[in-house]
């Protein structure tokens, strides 16, 4: 059986032609014999609450907007309230499937306003932690993305594996999502005794099972063809839409912050960037896929060169006492208390810092007005941006394809609506 | 974390900064968002001849490292905008942009918007991703973008009153607004 599987490279991003995002829904129908149709917000396969305008002939796609704002929480407004040291179980709630990065870029925004240097240790259990997140966050994606397209066995897989690496979170940060674990100044504690064999043991478990996703799903036919030539986009599009992530890689694009903005010590651990040829549905999939390999690889190296040391900084501004120091010392109780009641003051200024996570460019821009509490937190979400590609990737798909397409934008609503 | 290099346009000359950065190689508007400076209006980070306003919208750029030529031939350094790095030295700022035309990086340009007249022109017809981002500030602070194809609300509802991540919009004690809520 074979897919007639045309790459989107020549596809241009056209300003002056019809566009295909559905914006005014009062001017109705674009032609005769359309039809707008509503679908979501509650719907299994929309991946939470994301809710779609599909204008349609037929079964094709015509125009397509996705419309968000059903899990807006406030989330930026309520980091203005908290502490920098709060600041973590706030953000960490934005992208539930991968908290450990939205720590990592608030906490690395605060220090760089702080002027601080972390421990190394530091730097390479943040990286040992985001690299076992990413997995996580993409076995989750192997399980949604399986669901959605009918292999839904695959969906008990995904989870089974991803249970596997937030067990060896919970081991190592206390929970299994929303870790509050990476914070300003370092990690909340150092790894547990035995945490080598804990994470290769992972690694060694989950790294057999995508053998056998391949068999069940990359060589299956069946599987292609639902996703080859499917939801095709060109780098030219991404670029101009602000996609990045696997969805800008897909399109045969090399650019991952890790590699080309390297941040952390991605610098001392080798890996590779992958990318697609054809910019659908099937590489995106793939590339995710062989993203998990990455990923053991680095953290395979990362249990290897792990560098002993503190765990966080040892600057009395940000890190409290130990706690044997306030049995005796009066002083270090009430460094300790004013640390957790007032929290730590930044200095003025404001500061935009980026790191890849699993759906591309998450941003954190900080504005402190010296006080203890941020004046302005945003994040700058990747799946929000991602999701202005929807329309572009559906349009002359069927709706069946549609569910498809979303599936591999791989949205977390949590984060697009914050 | 290597320092960015921050341009301060004044509100009509966003638009044409954004076409020279995005002539420039700046590939990508990777996030705009704003900051409502109501409780601090006395900012030292500001360059001279920048007068603080209440609002201040913020656009990063991203260079992949494949510009067509330099920023600096560009003239929009010494013409339309004035320059500071974050740490507020300009000089900085001069070095770093020469050395760094050629290696990925990523440019701050921040615009001082007036609470009396809210409104910028919109970057959508160069970066049109920026369109949700947009929408995302007008939902948030009020600030109009003129050229946007679709300025309404995105994530709070249509008929919502206020603008929440203002700083005298108080959190909490929000009558619900939501239609057919008993009120």
């Amino acid at each position: 059986m074979s897919v007639l599987r045309t790459s989107g490279a020549e596809r241009i991003f056209r300003r002056d032609a019809a566009s295909p995002v559905l914006r005014d829904l009062e001017a109705g129908p674009s032609r005769e014999g359309t039809m707008i149709v509503n679908m979501g917000p509650q719907h299994p396969s929309t991946h939470g609450v994301l809710r779609l305008l599909l204008e349609l002939d037929g079964e094709v796609v015509v125009r397509s907007k996705p419309i968000i704002g059903y899990l807006h929480t406030g989330m930026e407004k309520t980091g203005e309230t908290l502490t920098y040291l709060q600041g973590p179980t706030n953000v960490t709630r934005m992208d539930y499937a991968a908290p450990l990065f939205n720590e990592l870029v608030f906490s690395l925004a605060t220090e760089e306003l702080l002027g601080m240097e972390i421990p190394p240790r530091a730097t390479w259990i943040r990286m040992l932690l985001c690299e076992l997140n990413r997995m996580s966050s993409h076995l989750l994606f192997q399980a949604t993305n399986g669901m959605d397209i009918g292999a839904v066995s695959m969906m008990l897989y995904g989870w089974r594996e991803r249970e596997e690496v937030l067990r060896l979170l919970e081991e190592i940060t206390g929970l299994r999502m929303n870790h509050n674990y990476i914070r300003p100044g370092g990690v909340a504690a150092d790894l547990p005794d035995g945490w080598e064999e804990a994470v290769l043991r992972v690694c060694d478990t989950v790294e057999p099972r995508l053998e056998e996703y391949d068999v069940l799903l990359t060589s299956q036919p069946i599987w292609r063809e639902r996703l080859q030539g499917v939801g095709v986009i060109s780098t030219e599009e991404c670029l101009a839409l602000g996609v990045t992530g696997p969805i800008l890689r897909s399109t045969g694009y090399a650019w991952d912050l890790r590699s080309n903005m390297a941040y952390l010590a991605y610098e001392d651990v080798d890996f590779d960037v992958l990318v697609g040829s054809y910019g659908d549905c099937f590489d995106r999939y793939a590339i995710r896929l062989n993203e998990i390999r990455e990923s053991i690889r680095m953290v395979r190296q990362i249990v290897e060169k792990m560098p002993k040391g503190d765990y966080r900084t040892q600057d009395k501004k940000v890190t409290p006492p130990p706690r044997a120091r306030i049995d005796e010392s009066m002083e270090a109780l009430i460094h300790h208390f004013k640390i957790f009641t007032e929290g730590f003051k930044v200095p003025e200024g404001e500061v935009y810092v980026a790191v890849e996570s699993p759906r591309g460019e998450l941003g954190c821009y900080l504005v402190s007005d010296g006080s203890s509490k941020p004046m302005r937190i945003h994040i700058r979400a990747p799946s929000f941006v991602n999701l202005q590609a929807l329309p572009y990737m559906m349009e002359g798909a069927l709706v069946a394809d549609a569910v498809a397409i979303i599936s591999s934008v791989d949205p977390i609503m949590g984060e697009v609506d914050r | 974390m290597r320092s960015q290099l921050v341009l301060h346009p004044a509100k009509d000359e966003l638009a044409e900064l954004a076409a020279k950065l995005e002539a420039d190689g700046y590939c990508q508007c990777v996030d705009l968002c704003a900051v409502d400076y109501l409780t601090s209006p006395d900012r030292l980070d500001l360059p001279d001849g920048i007068a603080p306003q209440r609002f201040e919208v913020v656009a990063v750029f991203i260079t992949h490292g494949i510009n067509r030529h330099s920023i600096a031939s560009s003239g929009v350094t010494s013409e339309v905008a004035s320059e500071t790095t974050s740490q507020g030295n300009p000089s900085d700022a001069a070095t770093n942009e020469n050395s760094a035309t050629n290696t990925p990086h990523r440019i701050r340009v921040r615009v001082q918007v007036p609470e009396d007249d809210p409104n910028l022109p919109s970057l959508t017809h160069i970066y049109p991703g920026t369109e949700n981002m947009e929408r995302e500030i007008y939902d948030m602070f009020g600030i109009s973008f003129l050229g946007n194809p679709d300025l309404t609300r995105i994530l709070m509802p249509d008929e919502w009153q206020g603008h929440p991540l203002r700083r005298d919009y108080a959190v909490g004690q929000v009558p619900v607004q939501f239609k057919g809520a008993p009120s």
